[in-house]
């Protein structure tokens, strides 16, 4: 659905993004992750057709973003970064005119409008202007306005953004449900909003594509993945050196704490030797009171590739 | 693509009926013209005149004030206000060319500006009807200067669309635009004041000189360099406007 290829942005000497490359395949939800000024508003305008790219190629359905751009165009629905909208124009209104704009015309404009109002809950502030709605409101008439045409792929800057909880949670459902017929691109910064709603991760960092892969499998590489949290009774022995003996443990880290010794092990990634030690405590009387592997989440995985010593 | 450039014009004319500015300049706009007419019409009273009322009307200062202000006022909004709220984005990333866009924007620009001077052709029907006589003879004394109106219009317009593209705030823009439109209408002044001394200069501003167009063709005199002038000059601008529009948004 998308195909990116060395895609290069600089804006009057400063590289925004450079030489990313990547793959959507149709259907795929993917989240598009990095912190502020990574280059994610800039990559999504190119492929929305807003920005042409200094070099490198976009194609979105086959069609270059640039050189075929209308066609490109055609194709996608794309809500920008803090949905801009004409303040001065009704919601029904404003929906037809972009409708209108994107090709619709008729009954199928009129069913669209209909549609994509029963779908994110604009049905009683049709006749509003849009001016008077609250953050929400127009976050869901953008959304409203890039899925009218049923473009094939949704590209969608920070959808969630300024909205409360429970219209996070809107957004997310009405996100998922759209995944059913249409390829989502979407950014965000709030990171279980991806675990819970995205096929892949593509996490970018000044400029340049660090990551992409599920969200599971991402979070199952991090080294952090390899830790086993353990706190046991062990009287006047130190499990340490038996731990140690167990193969594939690395690292043993355990603090006394009156009669319970409490900390970590470290493992090697993609194993687990809960059984193992389990095993020994029974072997040794030792009493286990806590013995859980370590959940990494995507968060972990973020800090780890974007942070930044400075 | 008719249909879309008809739902961009739509939307663009339904913009400046949105805005109390549109009201505010048709509010101004009626006085002035009026003011205009009743200074040619007054002076019948006292017998008859060589000119005829649509002749005085057109020459009057007060048709050249609000003629000369409503440009800026029309056209500050066109492109800068896009810029500002981002709409820009928007719109551009829905299936549009630029050059529709930039079109359809002077088009609803000069749209509204023709709808300004219907109440002052209004009055020359009224006068003619009420006094059984025309306001200005048969036929080309009425219609040519609103001939000359249009294209000298056109050719403003494209000013203030150039003056709003290139900038997101809407009061520099009109003032650009004002810088423009004024200085090419004043250029005139400067053909005659320096005119006997540099004859090249002279024949240089006579082609802008919208008073002297306005003095031949309110007698009823189609004067065709006029005609083409201002056409091919705003399809210059707009050109140029075509690209910083392009240019700026790229940019960004």
């Amino acid at each position: 659905m998308i195909k990116v290829e060395h895609l290069t942005k600089e804006y009057a000497g400063v590289v925004a993004i450079k030489e990313i490359s990547f793959e959507v395949a149709r259907g795929e939800i993917v989240g598009f992750l990095g912190p502020n000024g990574a280059g994610k508003s800039t990559t999504m305008r190119i492929l929305a057709s807003y920005l042409p790219p200094t070099s490198g190629r976009a194609t979105v359905a086959g069609f270059d973003v640039f050189r075929d751009s209308l066609k490109a165009r055609r194709r996608i629905g794309y809500l920008a970064e803090n949905v801009p909208l004409y303040h001065d124009m009704r919601v029904d209104e404003y929906l037809r005119y972009r409708g209108t704009l994107k090709g619709l015309s008729g009954r199928k404009l009129k069913g669209r409008v209909g549609a994509t109002k029963e779908l994110c809950g604009l049905r009683e502030v049709g006749r509003k202007k849009i001016a008077g709605l609250s953050k929400g409101f127009r976050q869901r008439v953008g959304l409203a306005e890039a899925m009218i045409h049923e473009p094939d792929l949704l590209i969608l800057d920070e959808p969630t953004i300024g909205l409360d909880p429970n219209q996070i949670r809107q957004v997310r459902e009405l996100i998922k449900s759209l995944g059913e017929r249409h390829t989502i691109l979407l950014s965000t910064h709030i990171l279980s909003e991806v675990e819970a709603t995205c096929n892949r991760v593509l996490i970018i960092n000044r400029g340049k594509l660090e990551a992409s892969d599920s969200p599971y499998n991402l979070v199952n590489q991090l080294r952090t993945a390899g830790l086993v949290n353990l706190e046991v009774k062990t009287g006047t022995e130190d499990p340490t050196e038996y731990l140690l003996k167990i193969p594939g443990v690395k690292e043993v880290q355990l603090e006394i704490n009156g009669v319970w010794r409490k900390g970590w092990i470290r493992i090697e990634a993609n194993s687990d030797l809960r059984e193992e030690i389990f095993g020994l405590a029974v072997e040794r009387k030792w009493i286990i009171r806590e013995l859980s592997k370590e959940r990494a989440t995507l968060e972990d995985v973020f800090v780890e590739l974007t942070h930044t010593e400075s | 693509m008719i249909r879309r450039v008809c739902a961009l014009l739509v939307r663009e004319l339904s913009a400046f009926y949105y805005s109390p500015v549109a009201y505010v300049v048709l509010f101004f706009f009626l006085i002035l013209n009026g003011l205009a007419f009743w200074f040619s019409i007054a002076p019948l009273s006292h017998g008859p005149s060589e000119l005829t009322v649509v002749q005085i009307f057109f020459n009057k200062l007060s048709f050249w004030i609000a003629y000369l202000l409503v440009f800026p006022v029309i056209t500050m909004r066109l492109f800068s206000e896009e810029f500002k709220l981002g709409t820009i984005e928007t719109l551009m990333t829905a299936p549009v060319r630029d050059w529709e866009v930039v079109g359809t924007k002077f088009l609803a620009a000069l749209l509204f500006y023709l709808t300004l001077w219907l109440p002052s052709l209004l009055y020359f029907l009224i006068f003619g009807w009420l006094v059984n006589r025309e306001a200005a003879g048969m036929g080309a004394q009425l219609w040519a200067p609103y001939l000359l109106l249009l294209v000298m219009g056109m050719f403003n317009l494209s000013l203030g669309c150039l003056a709003s593209s290139l900038t997101s705030n809407q009061i520099l823009a009109a003032m650009i635009a004002s810088v423009l439109v004024m200085g090419i209408f004043f250029l005139t002044m400067i053909g005659y004041a320096i005119g006997s001394s540099s004859p090249i200069l002279r024949e240089i501003t006579s082609y802008v000189a919208q008073l002297d167009h306005m003095d031949t063709f309110s007698r009823g005199v189609i004067d065709s360099r006029p005609l083409v002038f201002y056409p091919t000059c705003t399809a210059l601008v707009l050109l140029i406007t075509y690209h910083v529009f392009q240019y700026r948004r790229w940019k960004v």
